[in-house]
Protein backbone atom coordinates (compact mmCIF):
# COMPACT_ATOMS: atom_id res chain seq x y z
CA UNK A 1 0.00 0.00 0.00
CA UNK A 2 2.80 2.40 0.86
CA UNK A 3 4.34 1.66 -2.54
CA UNK A 4 1.08 2.63 -4.23
CA UNK A 5 1.07 5.94 -2.37
CA UNK A 6 4.76 6.46 -3.12
CA UNK A 7 4.07 5.92 -6.81
CA UNK A 8 1.18 8.42 -6.81
CA UNK A 9 3.28 10.92 -4.87
CA UNK A 10 6.17 10.55 -7.31
CA UNK A 11 4.04 11.03 -10.41
CA UNK A 12 2.21 14.02 -8.97
CA UNK A 13 5.52 15.59 -7.97
CA UNK A 14 6.80 15.12 -11.52
CA UNK A 15 3.69 16.77 -12.90
CA UNK A 16 4.09 19.71 -10.53
CA UNK A 17 7.63 20.24 -11.84
CA UNK A 18 6.44 20.26 -15.44
CA UNK A 19 2.98 21.74 -15.38
CA UNK A 20 2.83 22.73 -19.05
CA UNK A 21 2.11 19.20 -20.31
CA UNK A 22 -0.96 18.83 -18.13
CA UNK A 23 -2.20 22.35 -18.61
CA UNK A 24 -2.11 21.83 -22.38
CA UNK A 25 -4.63 19.00 -22.11
CA UNK A 26 -6.92 21.00 -19.81
CA UNK A 27 -6.66 24.10 -21.96
CA UNK A 28 -7.54 21.96 -24.97
CA UNK A 29 -10.69 20.79 -23.18
CA UNK A 30 -11.73 24.33 -22.31
CA UNK A 31 -11.02 25.77 -25.75
CA UNK A 32 -12.67 23.00 -27.77
CA UNK A 33 -15.81 23.06 -25.67
CA UNK A 34 -15.95 26.88 -25.84
CA UNK A 35 -15.68 26.86 -29.63
CA UNK A 36 -19.06 25.19 -30.05
CA UNK A 37 -21.23 27.93 -28.48
CA UNK A 38 -19.23 30.49 -30.43
CA UNK A 39 -19.62 28.65 -33.71
CA UNK A 40 -23.24 27.66 -33.37
CA UNK A 41 -24.50 30.93 -31.95
CA UNK A 42 -27.13 31.68 -29.36
CA UNK A 43 -29.55 28.88 -30.20
CA UNK A 44 -30.07 27.77 -26.60
CA UNK A 45 -32.24 24.77 -27.36
CA UNK A 46 -29.70 23.34 -29.82
CA UNK A 47 -26.75 24.05 -27.51
CA UNK A 48 -28.50 22.35 -24.62
CA UNK A 49 -29.12 19.33 -26.81
CA UNK A 50 -25.53 18.92 -28.03
CA UNK A 51 -23.86 19.87 -24.75
CA UNK A 52 -23.48 16.34 -23.28
CA UNK A 53 -22.04 14.94 -26.49
CA UNK A 54 -19.64 17.82 -27.03
CA UNK A 55 -18.40 17.83 -23.46
CA UNK A 56 -17.89 14.08 -23.43
CA UNK A 57 -16.10 13.98 -26.78
CA UNK A 58 -13.83 16.81 -25.64
CA UNK A 59 -13.15 14.91 -22.41
CA UNK A 60 -12.17 11.79 -24.39
CA UNK A 61 -9.83 13.72 -26.63
CA UNK A 62 -8.15 15.67 -23.86
CA UNK A 63 -7.62 12.45 -21.87
CA UNK A 64 -6.01 11.04 -24.99
CA UNK A 65 -3.57 13.98 -25.12
CA UNK A 66 -2.19 13.12 -21.71
CA UNK A 67 -2.12 9.34 -22.18
CA UNK A 68 1.17 9.11 -24.05
CA UNK A 69 2.85 10.62 -21.02
CA UNK A 70 1.78 7.84 -18.68
CA UNK A 71 4.68 5.46 -19.27
CA UNK A 72 6.74 6.99 -22.08
CA UNK A 73 9.07 9.20 -20.01
CA UNK A 74 9.76 6.42 -17.51
CA UNK A 75 10.39 4.03 -20.39
CA UNK A 76 12.92 6.34 -22.02
CA UNK A 77 15.03 7.13 -18.98
CA UNK A 78 15.09 3.55 -17.70
CA UNK A 79 12.92 4.21 -14.63
CA UNK A 80 10.39 1.66 -15.81
CA UNK A 81 13.05 -1.07 -15.58
CA UNK A 82 13.85 0.03 -12.07
CA UNK A 83 10.15 -0.12 -11.19
CA UNK A 84 9.93 -3.62 -12.64
CA UNK A 85 12.89 -4.63 -10.48
CA UNK A 86 11.52 -3.15 -7.29
CA UNK A 87 10.22 -5.70 -4.79
CA UNK A 88 6.70 -4.37 -5.27
CA UNK A 89 4.28 -6.14 -7.59
CA UNK A 90 4.16 -4.32 -10.92
CA UNK A 91 0.34 -4.26 -10.80
CA UNK A 92 0.46 -2.04 -7.75
CA UNK A 93 2.86 0.42 -9.33
CA UNK A 94 0.92 0.54 -12.59
CA UNK A 95 -2.28 1.15 -10.62
CA UNK A 96 -0.52 4.02 -8.87
CA UNK A 97 0.45 5.52 -12.20
CA UNK A 98 -3.12 5.21 -13.49
CA UNK A 99 -4.52 6.87 -10.37
CA UNK A 100 -2.01 9.70 -10.67
CA UNK A 101 -2.93 10.13 -14.32
CA UNK A 102 -6.60 10.33 -13.46
CA UNK A 103 -5.98 12.87 -10.68
CA UNK A 104 -4.15 15.06 -13.16
CA UNK A 105 -6.10 14.52 -16.39
CA UNK A 106 -9.53 13.29 -15.29
CA UNK A 107 -10.41 14.98 -12.03
CA UNK A 108 -9.87 18.55 -13.33
CA UNK A 109 -12.33 17.79 -16.15
CA UNK A 110 -14.97 16.85 -13.59
CA UNK A 111 -14.38 20.15 -11.82
CA UNK A 112 -14.27 22.23 -15.00
CA UNK A 113 -17.38 20.68 -16.54
CA UNK A 114 -20.00 22.76 -14.66
CA UNK A 115 -18.27 26.00 -15.59
CA UNK A 116 -18.28 25.01 -19.23
CA UNK A 117 -21.79 23.61 -19.00
CA UNK A 118 -23.04 27.10 -18.20
CA UNK A 119 -21.94 28.23 -21.66
CA UNK A 120 -24.31 25.65 -23.08
CA UNK A 121 -27.18 26.85 -20.92
CA UNK A 122 -27.42 23.62 -18.91
CA UNK A 123 -29.54 23.79 -15.77
CA UNK A 124 -28.41 22.71 -12.32
CA UNK A 125 -29.78 19.18 -12.48
CA UNK A 126 -28.10 18.55 -15.85
CA UNK A 127 -24.83 19.94 -14.53
CA UNK A 128 -24.93 17.62 -11.51
CA UNK A 129 -25.63 14.61 -13.70
CA UNK A 130 -22.84 15.67 -16.08
CA UNK A 131 -20.36 15.93 -13.21
CA UNK A 132 -21.46 12.59 -11.81
CA UNK A 133 -21.06 10.83 -15.17
CA UNK A 134 -17.63 12.36 -15.63
CA UNK A 135 -16.68 11.29 -12.13
CA UNK A 136 -17.60 7.70 -12.96
CA UNK A 137 -16.40 7.78 -16.55
CA UNK A 138 -13.04 9.52 -16.53
CA UNK A 139 -11.37 6.82 -14.37
CA UNK A 140 -12.48 4.29 -17.00
CA UNK A 141 -10.85 6.47 -19.66
CA UNK A 142 -7.55 6.52 -17.74
CA UNK A 143 -7.71 2.79 -17.09
CA UNK A 144 -8.51 1.75 -20.65
CA UNK A 145 -6.02 4.26 -21.98
CA UNK A 146 -3.24 2.77 -19.87
CA UNK A 147 -3.41 -0.42 -21.97
CA UNK A 148 -2.83 1.58 -25.12
CA UNK A 149 -0.09 3.65 -23.51
CA UNK A 150 1.71 0.48 -22.42
CA UNK A 151 1.26 -1.34 -25.72
CA UNK A 152 2.61 1.54 -27.81
CA UNK A 153 5.79 1.96 -25.71
CA UNK A 154 8.83 2.16 -27.94
CA UNK A 155 6.73 2.23 -31.11
CA UNK A 156 7.54 4.96 -33.59
CA UNK A 157 4.51 7.18 -34.18
CA UNK A 158 3.01 5.66 -31.09
CA UNK A 159 0.67 8.54 -30.29
CA UNK A 160 -1.30 8.15 -33.53
CA UNK A 161 -1.49 4.41 -33.07
CA UNK A 162 -2.58 4.98 -29.49
CA UNK A 163 -5.57 7.09 -30.56
CA UNK A 164 -6.57 4.52 -33.16
CA UNK A 165 -6.33 1.71 -30.61
CA UNK A 166 -8.05 3.43 -27.74
CA UNK A 167 -10.77 5.68 -29.16
CA UNK A 168 -13.01 2.78 -30.28
CA UNK A 169 -12.77 1.34 -26.77
CA UNK A 170 -14.00 4.65 -25.36
CA UNK A 171 -17.32 4.39 -27.23
CA UNK A 172 -19.32 2.64 -24.47
CA UNK A 173 -18.25 5.25 -21.92
CA UNK A 174 -19.21 8.01 -24.33
CA UNK A 175 -22.63 6.50 -25.05
CA UNK A 176 -23.62 5.99 -21.43
CA UNK A 177 -21.99 9.18 -20.18
CA UNK A 178 -23.58 11.51 -22.69
CA UNK A 179 -26.75 9.41 -22.68
CA UNK A 180 -27.29 9.92 -18.95
CA UNK A 181 -27.14 13.70 -19.26
CA UNK A 182 -29.46 13.67 -22.25
CA UNK A 183 -31.94 11.32 -20.59
CA UNK A 184 -32.01 13.51 -17.51
CA UNK A 185 -32.58 16.66 -19.57
CA UNK A 186 -35.65 15.20 -21.27
CA UNK A 187 -37.03 13.96 -17.99
CA UNK A 188 -36.16 10.27 -18.28
CA UNK A 189 -34.63 8.13 -15.56
CA UNK A 190 -30.81 8.10 -15.80
CA UNK A 191 -30.11 5.44 -13.18
CA UNK A 192 -29.68 2.76 -15.83
CA UNK A 193 -26.89 4.74 -17.45
CA UNK A 194 -25.25 5.26 -14.08
CA UNK A 195 -25.40 1.56 -13.27
CA UNK A 196 -23.77 0.71 -16.57
CA UNK A 197 -21.06 3.34 -16.10
CA UNK A 198 -20.43 2.02 -12.60
CA UNK A 199 -20.27 -1.52 -13.95
CA UNK A 200 -17.73 -0.43 -16.57
CA UNK A 201 -15.63 1.21 -13.88
CA UNK A 202 -15.68 -1.86 -11.63
CA UNK A 203 -14.88 -4.15 -14.54
CA UNK A 204 -12.01 -1.91 -15.66
CA UNK A 205 -10.63 -1.64 -12.12
CA UNK A 206 -10.74 -5.39 -11.70
CA UNK A 207 -8.89 -6.37 -14.86
CA UNK A 208 -7.06 -3.53 -16.52
CA UNK A 209 -4.17 -3.00 -14.05
CA UNK A 210 -3.12 -6.61 -14.70
CA UNK A 211 -3.39 -6.22 -18.45
CA UNK A 212 -1.42 -2.97 -18.44
CA UNK A 213 1.33 -4.28 -16.20
CA UNK A 214 1.70 -7.32 -18.45
CA UNK A 215 1.97 -4.97 -21.44
CA UNK A 216 4.60 -2.88 -19.65
CA UNK A 217 6.61 -5.98 -18.85
CA UNK A 218 6.55 -7.01 -22.51
CA UNK A 219 7.67 -3.53 -23.53
CA UNK A 220 10.75 -3.51 -21.30
CA UNK A 221 11.83 -7.06 -22.11
CA UNK B 1 11.72 -36.39 17.45
CA UNK B 2 12.09 -32.80 18.66
CA UNK B 3 15.81 -33.22 18.23
CA UNK B 4 15.41 -34.19 14.61
CA UNK B 5 13.30 -31.11 14.07
CA UNK B 6 15.94 -28.94 15.66
CA UNK B 7 18.63 -30.17 13.33
CA UNK B 8 16.45 -29.38 10.39
CA UNK B 9 15.95 -25.90 11.77
CA UNK B 10 19.63 -25.29 12.35
CA UNK B 11 20.37 -26.66 8.94
CA UNK B 12 18.14 -24.05 7.37
CA UNK B 13 19.33 -21.22 9.56
CA UNK B 14 22.89 -22.13 8.70
CA UNK B 15 22.08 -22.33 5.05
CA UNK B 16 20.23 -19.06 4.83
CA UNK B 17 23.01 -16.48 5.09
CA UNK B 18 24.92 -18.20 2.29
CA UNK B 19 24.24 -16.02 -0.70
CA UNK B 20 24.73 -17.65 -4.06
CA UNK B 21 23.71 -16.57 -7.52
CA UNK B 22 23.86 -19.35 -10.03
CA UNK B 23 22.95 -19.59 -13.69
CA UNK B 24 22.68 -22.91 -15.45
CA UNK B 25 22.60 -23.49 -19.18
CA UNK B 26 21.63 -19.96 -20.16
CA UNK B 27 21.03 -19.25 -23.83
CA UNK B 28 20.15 -15.92 -25.34
CA UNK B 29 18.86 -15.06 -28.80
CA UNK B 30 18.68 -11.45 -29.94
CA UNK B 31 16.80 -11.00 -33.19
CA UNK B 32 18.04 -13.93 -35.26
CA UNK B 33 21.45 -14.24 -33.67
CA UNK B 34 22.39 -16.67 -30.99
CA UNK B 35 24.49 -14.62 -28.58
CA UNK B 36 25.52 -17.41 -26.24
CA UNK B 37 24.32 -20.79 -25.14
CA UNK B 38 24.94 -23.24 -22.34
CA UNK B 39 26.42 -20.52 -20.18
CA UNK B 40 26.98 -21.44 -16.53
CA UNK B 41 28.14 -19.18 -13.78
CA UNK B 42 28.13 -19.18 -10.03
CA UNK B 43 29.21 -16.53 -7.58
CA UNK B 44 28.79 -16.46 -3.86
CA UNK B 45 29.01 -13.92 -1.07
CA UNK B 46 32.05 -11.65 -1.20
CA UNK B 47 32.81 -12.34 -4.83
CA UNK B 48 32.85 -10.04 -7.83
CA UNK B 49 32.35 -11.26 -11.38
CA UNK B 50 33.74 -9.08 -14.15
CA UNK B 51 32.13 -9.86 -17.51
CA UNK B 52 34.26 -8.87 -20.47
CA UNK B 53 33.83 -9.07 -24.19
CA UNK B 54 33.61 -7.09 -27.40
CA UNK B 55 30.73 -4.77 -28.18
CA UNK B 56 27.59 -6.64 -29.11
CA UNK B 57 28.71 -9.93 -27.68
CA UNK B 58 25.82 -10.01 -25.24
CA UNK B 59 27.12 -8.59 -21.97
CA UNK B 60 24.11 -6.39 -21.34
CA UNK B 61 21.76 -9.17 -22.49
CA UNK B 62 23.36 -11.52 -19.98
CA UNK B 63 22.94 -8.98 -17.17
CA UNK B 64 19.29 -8.47 -18.08
CA UNK B 65 18.75 -12.24 -18.03
CA UNK B 66 20.30 -12.43 -14.58
CA UNK B 67 18.05 -9.66 -13.24
CA UNK B 68 14.94 -11.26 -14.70
CA UNK B 69 14.12 -8.29 -16.92
CA UNK B 70 14.19 -10.60 -19.90
CA UNK B 71 13.62 -14.33 -20.12
CA UNK B 72 16.35 -16.68 -21.30
CA UNK B 73 15.77 -18.87 -24.35
CA UNK B 74 16.69 -21.79 -22.15
CA UNK B 75 18.25 -22.25 -18.74
CA UNK B 76 17.46 -20.88 -15.30
CA UNK B 77 18.83 -18.41 -12.78
CA UNK B 78 18.97 -19.46 -9.13
CA UNK B 79 19.25 -17.22 -6.09
CA UNK B 80 20.19 -19.19 -2.99
CA UNK B 81 19.10 -22.34 -4.74
CA UNK B 82 15.61 -21.10 -5.69
CA UNK B 83 14.56 -20.28 -9.23
CA UNK B 84 14.34 -16.49 -9.42
CA UNK B 85 11.42 -16.35 -11.85
CA UNK B 86 9.19 -18.20 -9.35
CA UNK B 87 9.35 -15.56 -6.65
CA UNK B 88 10.68 -12.43 -8.31
CA UNK B 89 9.66 -10.10 -5.47
CA UNK B 90 11.83 -12.02 -3.03
CA UNK B 91 14.80 -11.90 -5.40
CA UNK B 92 14.30 -8.26 -6.35
CA UNK B 93 14.36 -7.24 -2.70
CA UNK B 94 18.02 -8.26 -2.63
CA UNK B 95 18.92 -6.98 -6.08
CA UNK B 96 20.12 -3.66 -7.40
CA UNK B 97 20.53 -3.30 -11.15
CA UNK B 98 22.02 -0.23 -12.76
CA UNK B 99 21.80 -0.14 -16.53
CA UNK B 100 23.11 2.12 -19.28
CA UNK B 101 20.47 4.71 -18.62
CA UNK B 102 20.64 6.45 -15.29
CA UNK B 103 16.91 6.08 -14.47
CA UNK B 104 16.90 9.40 -12.61
CA UNK B 105 14.03 11.82 -13.03
CA UNK B 106 15.52 14.96 -14.56
CA UNK B 107 12.98 17.33 -13.03
CA UNK B 108 13.54 16.13 -9.48
CA UNK B 109 16.50 16.89 -7.26
CA UNK B 110 19.14 14.31 -6.42
CA UNK B 111 17.76 14.04 -2.90
CA UNK B 112 14.17 13.56 -4.11
CA UNK B 113 15.31 10.90 -6.57
CA UNK B 114 17.04 8.98 -3.79
CA UNK B 115 14.13 9.23 -1.39
CA UNK B 116 11.50 8.32 -3.97
CA UNK B 117 13.43 5.22 -4.96
CA UNK B 118 13.75 4.32 -1.29
CA UNK B 119 9.99 4.69 -0.88
CA UNK B 120 9.32 2.48 -3.90
CA UNK B 121 11.79 -0.13 -2.66
CA UNK B 122 10.17 0.18 0.80
CA UNK B 123 13.40 1.06 2.53
CA UNK B 124 13.42 3.51 5.39
CA UNK B 125 15.73 6.32 4.37
CA UNK B 126 15.92 9.40 6.54
CA UNK B 127 16.85 12.71 4.98
CA UNK B 128 20.11 12.82 6.96
CA UNK B 129 21.14 9.43 5.67
CA UNK B 130 20.33 10.33 2.09
CA UNK B 131 22.25 13.60 2.41
CA UNK B 132 25.23 11.83 3.92
CA UNK B 133 25.27 9.39 1.01
CA UNK B 134 25.21 12.23 -1.52
CA UNK B 135 27.89 14.15 0.33
CA UNK B 136 30.14 11.12 0.40
CA UNK B 137 30.28 11.20 -3.39
CA UNK B 138 31.06 14.87 -3.67
CA UNK B 139 27.57 16.23 -4.27
CA UNK B 140 27.55 18.59 -1.30
CA UNK B 141 25.77 21.78 -2.30
CA UNK B 142 24.11 20.10 -5.28
CA UNK B 143 21.61 17.92 -3.45
CA UNK B 144 18.77 20.37 -4.11
CA UNK B 145 19.53 20.95 -7.79
CA UNK B 146 17.32 19.28 -10.38
CA UNK B 147 19.18 16.35 -11.87
CA UNK B 148 19.15 17.91 -15.35
CA UNK B 149 21.56 20.54 -14.02
CA UNK B 150 24.10 17.84 -13.16
CA UNK B 151 26.77 16.52 -15.51
CA UNK B 152 26.83 12.89 -16.71
CA UNK B 153 29.49 12.04 -14.15
CA UNK B 154 27.57 13.71 -11.34
CA UNK B 155 24.50 11.69 -12.27
CA UNK B 156 26.56 8.52 -11.90
CA UNK B 157 27.57 9.81 -8.48
CA UNK B 158 23.90 10.09 -7.53
CA UNK B 159 23.58 6.44 -8.57
CA UNK B 160 26.53 5.57 -6.34
CA UNK B 161 24.64 7.18 -3.48
CA UNK B 162 21.71 4.97 -4.41
CA UNK B 163 23.92 1.88 -4.33
CA UNK B 164 24.98 2.87 -0.84
CA UNK B 165 21.45 3.40 0.44
CA UNK B 166 19.63 0.57 -1.38
CA UNK B 167 20.75 -2.16 1.07
CA UNK B 168 20.80 -4.82 -1.65
CA UNK B 169 22.98 -7.89 -1.41
CA UNK B 170 23.47 -8.40 -5.13
CA UNK B 171 24.61 -5.59 -7.36
CA UNK B 172 24.41 -6.03 -11.12
CA UNK B 173 26.09 -3.08 -12.77
CA UNK B 174 26.28 -2.37 -16.48
CA UNK B 175 29.34 -0.26 -17.31
CA UNK B 176 29.42 1.46 -13.92
CA UNK B 177 32.71 3.23 -14.68
CA UNK B 178 31.40 5.14 -17.69
CA UNK B 179 31.61 8.93 -17.52
CA UNK B 180 33.48 8.86 -14.21
CA UNK B 181 36.63 10.87 -13.54
CA UNK B 182 39.66 9.26 -11.89
CA UNK B 183 38.55 10.39 -8.47
CA UNK B 184 35.03 8.99 -8.81
CA UNK B 185 36.38 5.75 -10.26
CA UNK B 186 38.43 5.31 -7.13
CA UNK B 187 35.39 6.06 -5.01
CA UNK B 188 33.29 3.51 -6.88
CA UNK B 189 35.96 0.83 -6.59
CA UNK B 190 36.13 1.59 -2.89
CA UNK B 191 32.35 1.27 -2.66
CA UNK B 192 32.40 -2.08 -4.45
CA UNK B 193 35.25 -3.35 -2.24
CA UNK B 194 33.27 -2.29 0.83
CA UNK B 195 30.19 -4.11 -0.45
CA UNK B 196 32.19 -7.29 -1.07
CA UNK B 197 33.72 -7.09 2.38
CA UNK B 198 30.26 -6.98 3.91
CA UNK B 199 29.41 -10.20 2.11
CA UNK B 200 27.73 -8.72 -0.93
CA UNK B 201 27.91 -9.97 -4.50
CA UNK B 202 28.78 -7.88 -7.53
CA UNK B 203 28.46 -8.64 -11.22
CA UNK B 204 29.65 -5.95 -13.56
CA UNK B 205 30.67 -5.28 -17.12
CA UNK B 206 33.48 -2.89 -17.87
CA UNK B 207 36.13 -2.25 -20.48
CA UNK B 208 38.52 -1.05 -17.82
CA UNK B 209 40.68 -3.22 -15.61
CA UNK B 210 39.40 -3.49 -12.08
CA UNK B 211 41.82 -3.44 -9.18
CA UNK B 212 40.00 -5.55 -6.63
CA UNK B 213 41.29 -8.64 -4.95
CA UNK B 214 38.24 -10.92 -5.23
CA UNK B 215 37.52 -10.38 -8.93
CA UNK B 216 36.83 -13.29 -11.23
CA UNK B 217 36.68 -12.71 -14.95
CA UNK B 218 34.20 -14.18 -17.43
CA UNK B 219 35.04 -13.67 -21.09
CA UNK B 220 32.07 -13.85 -23.38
Amino acid sequence: MSALLAMIHRDLLLVMRRKSEVLTALFFFVVVTSLFPLGIGADTALLRKIAPGVLWVAALLSTLLGLQRMFAADYQDGSLEQLALSPQPMVLLVTGKIIAHWMVCGLPLVLLAPVIGIQFGLDVSSLTVLMATLLLGTPVLSLVGSIGAALTLGVRGGSVLLSLLILPLYIPVLIFGAGAVYANSVGLDATGHFSLLGALLILALAFIPWVSSAAVKIAIE
Amino acid sequence: MPQALMTVDTYFSLKKPLLVLEARGLACIRGERLLFQNLNLKISAGECLHIRGENGVGKTSLLRLLTGLSKPESGEVFWNGAVTSKEPAHYHRELLFLGHRDALKEDLTALENLRLYAALDTIKLSEDKALAALWRFGLRGREHLPVNCLSAGQKRRVLMARMLTRQAKLWILDEPFNALDVHAMGALQGLIAEHLEQGGLVILTSHQEINLSQVRVLDL
